[in-house]
C-alpha cells in the first residue's frame, strides 16, 4: 500500500510537472494558492490539536477526532497538480518552496508519505485521551519540519 | 571593492603576521584555574550540548534522532567568503577530538584555537562560546568525550582568496574576539538566565543579527533580523516590535515548532527547535523572556 502510495505520488508529481511545463507562469498562480490552502486547512486543524495540547484550550475527545480526521484526509489528496515546474520561490507569486523540491522529488514525496503516516497514528489516537493525542501530534509535527528544513526558505 | 583588496593585502602582509602572533600569547589558558574546576558533570554536559546547538552542524547532513549523537561532521555552509563545513568532533581519537585534552578543547572553544594554534574561522561560534561559564565547557567536554567514535575524515572548507589564508583570521579576533554581552541593559533575573543561553549558548545572533563587511555579528544590530546567510529570504527579527508573539507562544514554538497561528518553522530553524526541544521547560521561558525584554530599535 505504501509503496505503491509512493509511486503513484512520485510518478504523478514527475507526470505533472513534465505536462504543466510548458504553460505560462500565470498558470502556477493558481497551483501556488490550491497548495497552499490545503496547508492552511492543515494548520487549522493542527490548531486545535495544538492549542488543546498546549492547555490553551480544554481537551475535547470528539473535536480532536475531527481534527485528526482531517488531517488524514488532507493527506491524502493527490498532489500531482499542485508542484508544477516553475512554481517554486522565483514564481511570480509569492511562495516559499525551495527549488530543491524539483531536484529531489523522492525524497519530497517520501516527506509527504511521512506526514501521512504521523497523520494516521494521530487519528488513533486523538480521541483516547490527551497524553495519548499530545504524544502522537510529536510526530505529526515532526514530520512538517522535516519538510520544512529541506524545502522551505526562512521568511 | 578597494577595501575588500586592501583587506587581502593587510591579511596576507607578514608585518600583519608579526604583528598578531606578538599580541596573541600561545597558550591562553590559565592551568591555575583549570585546578579549581569540579570533574564533568554529563547532564549538565548533555543540556549544555543541547542549549549550545552542537548537534545542528556537527552531525551528519541529514541525522536523525540517535544518529545526532553521531558527531561525524560535514555539515556546509555556503556564505560570501566560500563554503564552510563542519569538522568531525565525535571523540575519534584520529578524526576528531579523541585525543584532546580539556586544555585543547576549552582553547577551541573559547579562544578560537586550534590544537595546531591556528585561528578558527568565525563560522565556529567561539564569540559566543567564549561567554560561557569554564565549569559549562568542562562538562561539556565529558559528554562529548562519552558519545560514539566515528572515523569519517573532517570535510574541507572551500573558501575563495583571502579568506582561504587562516592567518588573517588573526586579525580578525583581533578585532571582534573580545566582547561581552550584546544586551547590556537590565534585565529580569529569568531575563538574565535566557540572555545566558542565548549569547553564550544557541549563538541566535548568528543568524538572527546581520553582519559587518568583514563578517562579524552586528552588535548594533542585535536580533534585528538579517539576510538568509546561505540561501534566499530573510531570518526575522526576534525585537519585540517584530516578534509580538507571547512569552508563552515562543516558549511553546521552541518545543514544538507551531508558531501561534500553528504554522511550521521553515529552513534551519527546524532544526534549532530540534535542540530546544531537548531543554527544560523553564529554559525555553528564560529564552522567551530574554526575547520579550530586548530593547526594541528607536522608532
Amino acid at each position: 500500500m505504501t509503496v505503491l502510495t509512493k509511486l503513484t505520488v512520485k510518478s504523478t508529481l514527475v507526470a505533472a510537472s513534465l505536462a504543466m511545463a510548458t504553460l505560462p507562469a500565470f498558470a502556477n498562480e493558481g497551483a501556488i494558492g490550491a497548495r497552499q490552502g490545503q496547508f492552511k486547512i492543515m494548520a487549522l486543524n493542527i490548531g486545535v490539536l495544538g492549542g488543546m495540547a498546549r492547555g490553551n484550550i480544554d481537551y475535547d475527545a470528539a473535536q480532536a477526532q475531527i481534527a485528526a480526521d482531517n488531517l488524514v484526509a488532507i493527506s491524502q489528496l493527490n498532489q500531482a497538480f499542485n508542484w508544477p515546474q516553475d512554481s517554486d520561490m522565483m514564481a511570480a507569486t509569492p511562495n516559499r518552496a525551495l527549488p530543491a523540491i524539483w531536484e529531489n522529488p523522492d525524497d519530497f514525496a517520501a516527506k509527504w508519505m511521512a506526514f501521512g503516516t504521523a497523520a494516521t497514528g494521530l487519528q488513533a489516537a486523538a480521541g483516547t485521551g490527551l497524553e495519548a493525542m499530545q504524544a502522537a501530534l510529536g510526530p505529526v509535527g515532526g514530520s512538517c519540519g522535516a519538510c520544512h528544513d529541506a524545502y522551505r526558505q526562512p521568511q | 571593492m578597494w577595501k575588500r583588496l586592501l583587506t587581502g593585502g593587510l591579511l596576507t602582509s607578514v608585518g600583519g603576521f608579526l604583528l598578531v602572533w606578538a599580541i596573541f600569547p600561545s597558550t591562553p589558558i590559565n592551568q591555575a584555574a583549570l585546578d579549581s574546576l569540579a570533574p564533568p558533570d554529563l547532564v549538565n554536559g548533555e543540556r549544555v550540548f543541547w542549549a549550545a546547538g552542537c548537534a545542528s552542524c556537527h552531525a551528519g547532513e541529514d541525522a536523525t534522532g540517535t544518529e545526532r549523537l553521531i558527531l561525524t561532521g560535514g555539515r556546509s555552509f555556503e556564505t560570501e567568503f566560500g563554503t564552510f563545513r563542519a569538522p568531525n568532533i565525535s571523540p575519534d581519537a584520529a578524526e576528531g577530538i579523541g585525543d584532546w585534552s580539556l586544555e585543547t578543547f576549552l582553547t577551541a572553544m573559547q579562544h578560537g584555537r586550534s590544537p595546531s594554534g591556528l585561528p578558527y574561522y568565525p563560522a565556529f561560534p567561539y564569540t559566543a562560546y567564549r561567554l560561557a561559564e569554564t565549569q559549562d565547557m568542562v562538562d561539556l567536554y565529558g559528554y562529548l568525550q562519552s558519545l560514539p567514535a566515528d572515523p569519517t575524515p573532517s570535510p574541507q572548507h572551500d573558501l575563495g582568496f583571502p579568506f582561504n589564508l587562516r592567518l588573517g583570521v588573526f586579525l580578525w579576533q583581533a578585532l571582534y574576539l573580545e566582547r561581552g554581552y550584546a544586551v547590556t541593559a537590565p534585565l529580569s533575573a529569568e531575563a538574565v538566565a535566557g540572555r545566558y543561553l542565548v549569547e553564550a549558548m544557541a549563538h541566535c545572533g548568528e543568524c538572527h543579527s546581520p553582519r559587518t563587511a568583514l563578517g562579524a555579528v552586528d552588535y548594533d544590530n542585535w536580533l534585528r533580523g538579517a539576510a538568509n546567510p546561505s540561501g534566499q529570504g530573510r531570518i526575522p527579527a526576534l525585537t519585540p516590535d517584530h516578534l509580538t508573539w507571547s512569552k508563552g507562544d515562543i516558549a511553546a514554538y521552541l518545543n514544538d515548532g507551531f508558531t501561534p497561528s500553528f504554522d511550521s518553522a521553515g529552513g534551519h530553524m527546524v532544526d534549532v527547535i530540534r535542540n530546544m526541544a531537548m531543554l527544560t521547560p523553564e529554559d525555553r521561558a528564560a529564552i522567551a523572556q530574554y526575547l520579550k525584554e530586548l530593547p526594541a530599535p528607536a522608532p
